[in-house]
């Protein structure tokens, strides 16, 4: 008993407490609170819910999105999104993919296993399976994954570049 | 490779897997790409606020001066040391300032290898200095000289407004902020052609400042203008201002490449500057100026006012009789602007209020910004002087009772207050015109002023400057307003990009974006970013080091019990109210604390880590390095203005009265020891002066770990 109790409280030590929660989504929410009312645009609410270190898919945004946006203003106030985004956390509700994941889904698109995909092939992917890209979005990765010289992605390399360093705490 | 309906089991699974593949890649790639555009916003605050704390403290040391000016009787030493920047257009003819500025008497030696100019300026002349530019090749000063000469001449008969036409199937280029990055005009040039009377453009002031080619800037800008009078037009930005210049670096730049003839071409130049039309209007319909407007902005009133009067739009210019009126203060000299960002271009330009702590001197009583040992002196003077009255009674009745001079004064105050909103406002999405708090000159006007201001002139769209735009432009006033912005890669390699507008009779503005340099153009969004915020990143780290005392007892106050540590709570707390610089401190935190213990913070161990080296010197007492460092920029300004014959030296006496003033204006007490101290610790030359150059370069601190 006393044990379970002394794992609880040590857990507790170094889990973050709501207070904590709170303060984090209010500072990534302030970022982009131009007009220091508490208000921010509905556009930003994807990239402030991956500040704060989760993995939705876009479907999972909009959902999100609609429960916080303030009718068709466009815009999203603190109030609404904190208890919605404080959830979100503690649930834990979309987690980061391990690297190995992300590994595995590009081995599944390399189906001739040549540890690398052409241009085309994950072009056609992005931008036509799952939940497309925008060309820009498609121009913007191959800038960042691609091989120049040969025009070849090596997605091994990608992945690992791509790491999950600074990582907002 | 479809995944389309109609297939066979295995086949379906195998495409399932794909898509489910497929968007687990996509998810995982958006989260990257909103994490780095997380680290681009804060570089920005960083760079932003920055720059901003160091635009304040410009103006505060000049209303320091101000002050002084207006409170000394003219036998005090400390005024005669500024006295001369706030001399008023000097009463002798503009005939005795051409001989003064002649380049006849300049003699081009035959090893010079450099362009030849031959006046009239022509279009090849033009061409020969860009190609000479392009080549780091100097232009010699007597061409210079012609040049400037010739450019000051044409702006005399220049109106303070000029307008322009579009139609007839001709489209205008109009191009921002330069900021003496010549690298850009050049981009410029070649992507949309040379200025011609086919080609006409319109450059909208801040030519100078902060780059290295601001005068190569100036000379090519000026050749078109001699070239094609008619179809090159030049706005005066707030960096055509000879004080802004001491301090941002167009002083030192001229100075440094013309030791000999520096001073003359600076001279010119102020007048130059103060000639410079102050803004544009295409069609009727369009304004063009740099900074934008206030709700008080009357175009007819600008276009009626003898603007070369205001020399430096810092001040308004005294009347020559009076000696310590403080009317002429009503509009008093400009206080710390506060800017507006915006990051986004499909939002409109929003406004960091609340993150900045500005000091207002405005709320300061004149008692607490004199230190006591000044005020005593000021009163002992004024005693002296006759005068019995203390600051507040001087304000409000005059030395001299002429209700004309009052009324002189006031216009001039009004004059003055038009032309400093067009040069240092900014735009800002809540509704109204708020002035600076302290003192007036510069506003942010909100959308209402807009309407208002464009209505009452029949205009239909406000071009203006003067704000860096992570794009180049941005839109913002219901797209009444455009910013336009062309110093690519402004705070650092990959930070943003440049653009210019191109308009035609329809008086659409299409805005076409660039970005200097094959490098930056290469690298990728993630190496972009990563290398902008590493120099964000040692900027602040810098702006750490030099405040650590302060620091360190912000810390100690959340540490009672001395155990050397605090939390990341406290750590980022303590931090913001030291350096107030309204940034995001818990999210840049794991960017400057590499090691926590548990959630604590070893402050010293930290501050030590911080990798910044200062030099070694044999100081008895060293606090004054840390105000040295503090006020890096402000002491370097003090010194260019006591250095009145630019020659880039100072005596050892005026080096002591440099700090007497920074102690004045910082209030503290700085021990005469302490500064003789420094000043034996700097290898005087032989005639015991100091030269401003090794002095500021001797106590710039290095980043250690840069050189890891």
């Amino acid at each position: 008993m006393c044990l379970t109790l002394l794992i609880y409280l040590v857990g507790l030590f170094f889990s973050e407490t709501v207070s904590d929660i709170h303060k984090k989504i209010t500072t990534a929410f302030k970022l982009f609170d131009y007009d220091a009312n508490n208000t921010v645009d509905a556009r930003e609410i994807s990239t402030i819910v991956f500040s704060l270190g989760c993995f939705p898919s876009q479907a999972d945004l909009h959902q999100i999105i609609a429960e916080v946006e303030e009718g068709s203003s466009g815009y999203v106030h603190l109030d609404t999104f904190l208890p919605v985004m404080t959830k979100v956390l503690l649930e834990h509700r979309f987690p980061p993919i391990p690297v190995e994941h992300i590994l595995r889904a590009f081995e599944v698109l390399d189906k001739e296993n040549k540890g690398h995909l052409e241009e085309g092939e994950l072009t056609k992917y992005m931008t036509e399976e799952g939940e497309p890209f925008t060309n820009k979005e498609m121009e913007e990765m191959l800038a960042v994954l691609l091989n120049n010289k040969r025009g070849l992605v090596y997605y091994r390399d990608a992945v690992g570049l791509l790491g999950f360093d600074g990582v907002m705490k | 490779m479809g995944c389309g309906m109609g297939k066979s089991r295995p086949l379906q699974e195998k495409c399932d897997r794909a898509i489910r593949a497929a968007l687990l890649i996509q998810r995982w790639y958006r989260q990257y790409v909103a994490r780095l555009e997380i680290r681009r916003r804060c570089t920005w605050n960083i760079f932003q606020s920055i720059e901003y704390a160091g635009e304040q403290d410009q103006i505060k040391l000049y209303n320091f001066f101000g002050f002084l000016m207006d409170h000394f009787t003219p036998a005090s030493s400390e005024r005669n040391l500024i006295s001369h920047i706030f001399r008023e257009n000097e009463i002798c003819h503009e005939t005795e300032w051409e001989k003064y500025f002649c380049y006849k008497g300049v003699e081009v030696p035959d090893s010079y290898n450099g362009p030849h100019l031959t006046f009239p300026m022509s279009f090849c002349g033009v061409s020969k200095l860009m190609e000479a530019f392009r080549h780091k090749q100097q232009l010699h000063a007597r061409y210079v000289l012609q040049i400037l000469g010739e450019t000051w001449r044409l702006l005399r008969n220049l109106p303070n407004i000029n307008h322009i036409s579009v139609c007839h199937t001709k489209e205008i280029t109009i191009c921002g902020d330069l900021h003496g990055q010549l690298e850009d005009l050049l981009l410029i040039f070649y992507k949309n052609g040379l200025p011609s009377s086919e080609k006409p453009y319109i450059f909208n002031g801040d030519f100078v400042d902060r780059g290295k080619n601001s005068l190569e800037i100036l000379l090519i800008l000026f050749g078109f203008l001699l070239v094609y009078p008619n179809d090159v037009h030049l706005n005066r930005g707030n960096h055509e201002d000879h004080i802004v210049n001491l301090r941002y670096g167009f002083t030192k730049e001229v100075l440094g490449k013309y030791r000999f003839h520096g001073k003359k071409i600076l001279k010119l130049l102020q007048k130059i500057f103060s000639w410079l039309p102050l803004a544009a209007v295409i069609d009727h319909k369009v304004l063009v100026v740099h900074g934008g407007i206030s709700n008080s902005t009357n175009l007819h009133i600008v276009s009626r006012i003898d603007r070369h009067k205001y020399v430096s739009v810092l001040r308004p210019p005294k009347m020559t009789h009076q000696r310590n009126s403080g009317n002429g203060d009503i509009d008093g000299p400009m206080e710390g602007r506060r800017r507006v960002r915006s990051l986004t271009n499909h939002s409109s330009a929003p406004a960091h209020r609340n993150n900045f702590h500005r000091r207002s001197l405005h709320n300061l009583s004149v008692g607490n910004y004199l230190s006591c040992s000044v005020e005593d002196e000021l009163k002992k003077r004024r005693r002296l002087a006759g005068f019995d009255q203390s600051y507040g009674e001087m304000k409000t009745s005059d030395s001299d009772s002429d209700p004309e001079f009052r009324e002189r004064t006031e216009i001039y105050g009004r004059e003055w207050k038009q032309i400093v909103d067009l040069l240092w406002s900014d735009p800002m999405p809540q509704k109204g015109c708020v002035p600076n708090e302290v003192r007036g000159g510069g506003c942010y006007w909100g959308p209402d002023v807009t309407e208002e201001v464009l209505g009452r002139h029949s205009l239909q769209l406000l071009i203006r400057s003067h704000e860096c735009k992570q794009d180049g432009y941005e839109f913002c006033h219901n797209r009444k307003v455009l910013t336009i912005f062309s110093a690519s890669n402004y705070y650092e390699v990959g930070s943003n990009r440049g653009a210019y507008i191109r308009m035609g009779p329809d008086l659409v503005p299409r805005c076409i974006q660039y970005q200097a340099s094959r490098t930056s153009r290469e690298l990728t969004l993630r190496q972009s970013v990563g290398r902008t915020e590493r120099s964000a990143l040692q900027a602040l780290k810098e702006q750490l080091f030099v405040h650590k005392s302060d620091l360190i007892r912000a810390f100690q106050e959340f540490d009672p019990d001395n155990m050397g540590l605090i939390s990341l709570r406290h750590w980022a707390t303590a931090t913001d109210s030291v350096l107030k610089l309204g940034l995001p401190w818990r999210v840049l935190r794991p960017q400057l604390v590499s090691r926590t213990h548990y959630g604590m913070v070893n402050y010293l161990q930290w501050i030590k880590e911080l990798s910044i080296t200062e030099p070694k010197l044999e100081v008895s007492d060293t606090s004054i390095l840390e105000t040295m460092y503090k006020n890096h920029s402000n002491l370097e300004t003090i010194f260019r203005i006591i250095d009145t014959d630019h020659s880039g030296l100072i005596s050892f006496e005026e080096f002591h009265q440099t700090w007497k003033l920074l102690s004045s204006h910082l209030k503290m007490e700085i021990s005469d020891k302490a500064i003789t101290d420094l000043a034996q610790s700097m290898d005087f030359n032989k005639d015991g002066s100091i030269d401003i150059n090794e002095f500021m370069e001797a106590f710039r601190l290095v980043d250690l770990s840069s050189h890891t």
